[in-house]
């Protein structure tokens, strides 16, 4: 009797889960909306402990504005409801802050930052709940075109593109942060100065990506990324087909694509299955076809691994041509080294990509000839760089 | 005795035409609409008051099939600038009233802009929307009317208000304050907000305009109406998109972080989405690769986004709860018609 009781409550307590409509909760949606209305420069406007059901977007288009909550996992804006809007909220003010609440199951982004100086995020969660799935919203953190951007201590999790994702930005630090079940975990698109350190980001398809995308308003420059976690990042992809992130092979640790200047120092990356550091053209994305403009350079140059803790990994590449080329160059039960190269580069030219890792080597999968000369290469890539900066952001 | 009775008429009408005016808040919004003066209800019909004039548009944004009311209000003739806008004086008024006509059978496909008289026995009113001209510029201001249709009042916040189209049932969100923004401020970096219907090009019944002491006569360039079929149908694509979607997608708009650009200055070629891949579409690919993939609707992400309504997927993102069929049908017919292809 005792365990029917217990199998009953269990069957209700899935039933209440699935089935209970989200009530939105009106009265809070207003009063929160009209505070964001209403905010002014210095103005602090708290979110109170318990989770709020909204069913539109919110916005903020204020400068000089706090938003905080109580923690993390104590204050929650679920959009489980959510009927309008692209994302939970958008912020269009300067000089803005986020922190210690989360954003949970918007349809679109959870969060976007859109064209503005001076952004801080703080203890902030954002997340889709349940199953890592394609419908999940596209960005968890989302702040482009943005410039002196602080993102700490936030936790992104089952984003179906990238958890943390800073595009087409300048000056830029994410650290302390934790991204998890995301396609891609941390990602740092056509941005220049930004610095990525003590972050976690396991269990993504990718962990780390450096991107640059051509068609946009400014290239990616100088990012560095170090002192990082970056372990089992195998999961399977659940992106959408056609967007950039669904090309990211299951197993990536840290993935450099067509971005210069990159510095990939003091890491712990281990145990990602395609590979632990990939380095790669557009032209080896989804993308090789497009057409692009003059001034788009495809070609990853200048980038710097080195003083990392590598292991594992290599072993179980995704996609059937990485399988075939692991298995014929190194069995099947070997692994890919921890650096993949696509071996896209311009002309003859040095792309100086140089590893400086005692037990690191480079797989060139020779792509550009049609993989008719994979090889293991390390003469081309005992190089050094010097050290990029770091990234200081100026005060709002 | 006869001259004083006169005078006495005289200055009755001088003061009914006095009250009679649009009545201009310089600072702040007031609660209901009535006391702006813009609209009146007299004989059970919703009409334009206080000297306002109803306009109409070439290109109108589409809303979920809501029928729209348009009127200015300019206490003096607005000159037209070089690049098509109208240089309105500050007490300018202009309203937007989105009204559907009630029990409703057949889809709605005939926009009818222009109307002066909205009947209230046979239409039902959701909300106007203001665009004041303030001293610090342009300010919007919503309203949300009754269900008695007596009165609209002040709605910061937005609203949803449920409702049925032909046998469908949806949600017509009307947008919060920041939201106007979302459209109306065409720079991202400025951030100024400015009315994106009255504008030289855009406005239809020009010539009454000008006669109404609206604006005045200028040699502006006309934006195609869309749902002209004598036009080209490159002339009304364009147009469908420069009027639906150029407010943030144009090389200084909120959506410039695509890359993806449609005003009607946009070349053709990746910048306007033919063979552009996606950046941060997300779920709006549809599992497509390019936004516009010449010769193939079926596999353009544009097309994909404007037949979506999912919040995460849909273009515009805001402002509509429904497909716009005829919308989407002539995006689908100028891309089906475009020559060559994206290198697949």
């Amino acid at each position: 009797m005792r365990k029917l009781l217990l199998g009953t409550a269990l069957f209700l307590a899935a039933c209440s889960q699935a089935d209970t409509p989200v009530a939105t909760d009106e009265a809070y949606q207003d009063t929160l909306q009209l505070a964001l209305l209403d905010a002014k420069p210095g103005d602090i406007i708290t979110i109170p402990a318990g989770t709020h059901s909204l069913d539109r977007g919110l916005s903020l288009a204020a400068d000089g504005v706090t938003i905080r909550g109580e923690g993390m996992d104590v204050s929650i804006l679920s959009f489980k409801g959510q009927i309008a809007g692209a994302e939970g909220l958008l912020v269009t003010g300067d000089n803005v802050v986020l922190e210690n609440f989360a954003v949970e199951d918007s349809k679109g982004d959870a969060i976007k930052i859109n064209d503005t100086d001076g952004v801080t995020v703080r203890g902030v969660r954002v997340e889709w709940t349940g199953e890592a799935k394609t419908e999940n919203g596209a960005y968890g953190l989302y702040p482009v075109q943005t410039t002196n951007v602080l993102i700490e201590d936030v936790v992104a999790i089952g984003a179906s593109d990238a958890g943390i994702y800073v595009g087409q930005s300048r000056g830029v630090i994410v650290r302390n942060s934790r991204a998890e079940r995301n396609v891609a975990g941390i990602e740092i698109e056509n941005t220049q100065d930004a610095d990525v350190y003590g972050n976690l980001t396991t269990d993504n398809t990718g962990g780390i990506l450096v991107f640059n995308m051509p068609g946009l308003t400014q290239p990616g420059g100088r990012v560095r990324v170090y002192d990082n976690d970056v372990y089992e990042n195998d999961r399977s992809n659940f992106g959408h087909p056609g967007t950039p992130v669904a090309s990211i092979p299951a197993g990536s640790g840290v993935v450099i694509n067509s971005h210069d200047d990159v510095e990939i120092f003091e890491n712990r990356i281990r145990d990602n299955r395609t590979a632990n550091i990939i380095i790669a053209s557009v032209y080896s994305s989804n993308f090789a076809d497009s057409s692009f403009s003059d001034t788009f350079d495809p070609y990853p140059d200048r980038i710097h691994v080195h003083s990392n803790e590598l292991s594992g990994g290599g072993n179980k590449p995704d996609g059937m041509e990485l399988k075939a080329a692991k298995t014929v160059k190194f069995g099947l039960t070997g692994h890919f080294p921890h650096v993949l190269w696509d071996g896209y580069a311009r002309g003859d030219e040095d792309p100086k990509i140089c590893i400086e890792e005692p037990n690191a080597e480079v797989f060139n999968a020779d792509l550009p000839n049609e993989s008719k000369n994979m090889r293991v290469e390390m003469d081309l890539h005992r190089c050094t760089l010097p050290r990029l900066p770091a990234v200081t952001l100026n005060a709002g | 005795m006869k001259r004083f009775v006169l005078i006495v008429a005289g200055l009755l009408a001088a003061c009914s035409q006095g009250s009679d005016s649009v009545v201009f808040h310089a600072a702040s919004n007031p609660a209901t609409l009535a006391d702006w003066n813009v609209l009146d209800i007299r004989q059970g019909h919703l009409v334009p008051s206080g000297g306002s004039t109803v306009y109409e548009v070439n290109a109108p944004l589409f809303t979920d099939y809501a029928h729209k009311m348009r009127t200015i209000y300019s206490p003096s003739v607005a000159p037209v600038r070089d690049d098509g806008s109208l240089d309105f004086a500050v007490g300018t008024v202009i309203s937007k009233t989105f009204y559907y006509p009630e029990n409703e059978t057949g889809t709605v496909i005939t926009p009818d802009n222009g109307r002066d008289a909205i009947d209230l026995s046979t239409h039902r009113l959701i909300e106007t929307r203001l665009m004041v001209l303030r001293e610090t510029g342009w300010s919007p201001v919503s309203y949300v009317w009754n269900e008695a249709e007596t009165e609209a009042r002040l709605k910061r916040t937005g609203a949803v208000v449920p409702l049925t189209l032909s046998g469908t049932d949806f949600a017509y969100v009307v947008p919060n304050e920041n939201q106007c923004a979302g459209c109306h401020a065409t720079d991202m970096t400025t951030k100024v907000l400015h009315p994106l219907g009255a504008t030289g090009p855009q406005i239809k019944n020009r010539g009454h305009m000008v006669v109404s002491g609206i604006m005045q006569h200028g040699a502006t360039a006309v934006q195609a109406d869309y749902r002209d079929t004598n036009l080209s149908l490159d002339d009304r694509a364009r147009s469908y998109l420069a009027g639906n979607c150029a407010h943030c997608h144009n090389p200084v708009g909120p959506a410039d972080t695509s890359g993806l650009d449609l005003s009607l200055s946009a070349q053709v070629g990746p910048e306007m989405g033919r063979c552009k891949p996606p950046i941060a579409a997300g779920s709006g690919t549809g599992g497509h690769k390019f936004s516009i993939m010449p010769g193939d609707p079926d596999n353009s992400i544009m097309t994909y986004r404007l037949a979506s309504t999912d919040p995460g997927s849909m273009m515009p993102e805001l402002g509509r709860g429904l497909v716009h069929a005829e919308g989407v049908a002539l995006i689908r017919e100028w891309i089906a018609e475009m020559d060559g292809d994206c290198g697949t």
